[in-house]
């Protein structure tokens, strides 16, 4: 056999099991999309989607997805910059504890959340005692039980990219007279933004399909706490076109968002 | 007293153990020389303040920088130590200018400030035109020079270059050896340069530490190493003969003298290399011999271990070693006449 036809062969593309599991692997994906497609409505979309309630889960999915992402940027960089730099007694539990929600069932989280958080749970007592503040059934449950299943995807990222970066970055810029603020700030922050910008897609993602938790611990009161999927779980027994129309919408958003973050900031590098 | 004095001691586990005493007055660069897992970068960490000590002290200008027994240590960014890393890391996020500006930042000094400083020390490392180019475009030897002007910008107490030119290419490392020798003789504190090349250290440091795991093991001038090594490491890695001259036409020309060596291309300015065991030594005039062949005289002579080394004078100074058979064989003593020669294939030669 002369050379160049090894060679060729050598290049000729990836095996053809791979691709084929791989296309199995993709239309788990696909089928469904497709199904959701076939079936919809598009002469009665336009309608479908400004019904009060349809406006209404949009609008508190949107919200408590943003606010839920929010809060888990706010105290989940601070804990996954924990669990990466400071060796602290029972780190594994920690990292254990706040790693639960993701294997954990949602409905399971739901119920904790408001074993703990109810008006007659442990911490929601006193709570409500203090400051009248009701939990459970209220917009702000629904953030809460977003945060509770979202955060560990930030968590999980951030701590990962921590971990893997040179810290001789962080040396050098305290040698040139940064303090820990000034280095965060515009050292560690910034080398790690892909993974950052990555944790939050990830945990709004999360927040925004949240269902199990939602509707155990803060109920399916439109306007209040039913959102999107809520909604979606609702018209699926009673309008169906409704349902369609909603999971359709949630299909966009959710692509655009991601495929829009992927090509500005979330690039691989 | 002004200056660094430090003794550092680290023990990482069983088999890493950093224990060393360095001493650096003002206005003096000292050479850490030593084999790769020495634990010359873990110094470094030490001195810069990323790593604690576990015993010892370090003191620049009187100033107690840390000392575990008094429960003392002053953090890296209170330290106004200068590093220039090993790989130079750069922020990779931020354009040159920014590098340059980063220990300024920091300092308190207004924008505007930075601003013309930023640009003074551009301009004086020419970098000028690479001003918003970012660290990922620029070539290893431009790298070193934004390095250095970050470190020096800030006008540190002390200056740590730990491995300056060891990224560079062969070219690349000869012009900036000379640089850098302007650069350092420009900074008035302590200097300390880590490396494991001892023609760098030979070129660079006013004395030598050598270090070998996590101990120093010889402390002196280049001539008192090559004279007196203590150790076989000092004798095969730092031991050997460095000669400044120029290169024509396979002949290097070493103040007046002219030794062949066996790289006929190479012209200009160069370095070159000779190894004490790859000079040998006669009683009379040797027959069929290398032509690099003299006359000279043994000035100095001292017996260690299984090996002797000589000093020998005019025309061409050099350090040669022997063994004790034949040094004794030649009866070779202070003030013995001896012929002297060297394969010109033995005489490495890069450019200077």
């Amino acid at each position: 056999m002369d050379r160049p036809t090894v060679t060729k062969r050598g290049v000729s593309g990836p095996p053809l099991v791979i691709v084929l599991l791989a296309a199995v692997g993709l239309a788990v994906f696909v089928v469904p999309l497709f199904g959701l497609l076939v079936q919809t409505p598009w002469g009665g979309l336009a309608r479908l989607l400004s019904s009060d309630v349809v406006l209404d889960a949009i609008r508190l999915s949107l919200v408590s997805s943003i606010a839920a992402t929010v809060i888990s940027a706010v105290v989940g960089v601070p804990l996954a910059w924990l669990l990466a730099r400071v060796d602290f007694p029972g780190r594994a539990l920690v990292r254990g504890l706040v790693l639960l929600p993701l294997v954990l069932p949602p409905v399971v989280g739901g119920a904790a959340l408001l074993f703990a958080l109810g008006r007659r749970g442990v911490v929601g007592e006193p709570l409500y005692e203090m400051t009248g503040l009701v939990l459970p059934f209220s917009t702000w449950g629904v953030i809460l039980a977003a945060t509770f299943v979202s955060m560990p995807f930030l968590v999980i990222t951030v701590e990962g990219a921590l971990n893997s970066l040179d810290r001789r970055y962080e040396g050098a810029a305290a040698s040139l007279g940064a303090k820990r603020g000034a280095v965060l700030r515009r050292i560690t922050l910034p080398l790690i933004r892909p993974s950052l910008v990555a944790g939050l897609v990830l945990a709004w993602a999360r927040a925004l399909g949240e269902f199990g938790a939602t509707i155990t611990f803060a109920g399916n009161l439109q306007g209040r706490t039913q959102t999107l999927p809520l909604a979606v779980f609702v018209a699926l027994e009673s309008d169906r076109d409704t349902a369609i129309a909603l999971s359709l919408l949630m299909v966009v958003i959710s692509l655009t968002v991601l495929v829009v973050l992927r090509s500005r900031w979330w690039r691989p590098s | 007293m002004s200056g660094l004095e430090a003794r550092v001691h680290v023990e990482r586990s069983a088999q890493f153990r950093l224990d060393v005493e360095l001493t650096i007055p003002e206005g003096r660069t000292v050479a850490l020389l030593g084999p790769n897992g020495a634990g010359k970068s873990t110094a470094v960490a030490t001195l810069a303040g990323l790593t604690p000590l576990q015993a010892g002290h370090i003191k620049l200008d009187g100033r107690v920088l840390d000392d575990p027994a008094a429960a003392r240590f002053v953090p890296p960014e209170e330290r106004q130590i200068g590093v220039v890393f090993q790989d130079y890391v750069l922020f990779p996020h931020l354009t040159v200018a920014e590098n340059v500006a980063f220990g300024l930042r920091s300092g308190g000094s207004t924008r505007a400030e930075v601003k013309s400083e930023v640009v003074r020390w551009l301009d004086r490392f020419g970098l000028g035109d690479l001003a918003v180019a970012r660290p990922p475009d620029l070539s290893g030897g431009q790298a070193q020079q934004v390095a250095l002007a970050r470190a020096l910008i800030t006008e540190p107490k002390m200056l740590l270059l730990d491995e300056p030119l060891a990224a560079l290419d062969v070219t690349t490392r000869a012009q900036l050896r000379h640089e850098l020798i302007d650069h350092l003789e420009g900074f008035s504190g302590p200097r300390l340069l880590i490396t494991h090349d001892p023609t760098e250290a030979f070129l660079l440091a006013d004395e030598i530490y050598i270090i070998e795991g996590g101990r120093i093991t010889q402390v002196g001038s280049a001539d008192d190493i090559r004279i007196r090594p203590r150790t076989s490491y000092i004798a095969d890695l730092a031991g050997s003969n460095l000669l400044v001259g120029s290169a024509a036409a396979g002949i290097v020309m070493v103040e007046g003298f002219e030794l062949l060596v066996g790289d006929t291309h190479i012209s200009g300015p160069v370095l070159a290399t000779v190894h004490p065991r790859a000079i040998s030594v006669h009683r009379r005039h040797p027959e069929g011999s290398p032509r690099n062949t003299w006359q000279t005289e043994i000035l100095r002579i001292e017996h260690y271990g299984d090996r002797v080394r000589l000093r020998t004078g005019d025309p061409l100074p050099l350090t040669a070693e022997v063994t004790p058979v034949a040094a004794e064989a030649l009866a070779l003593s202070a003030g013995s006449k001896v012929w002297i020669s060297v394969k010109a294939t033995e005489i490495g030669v890069e450019a200077d």
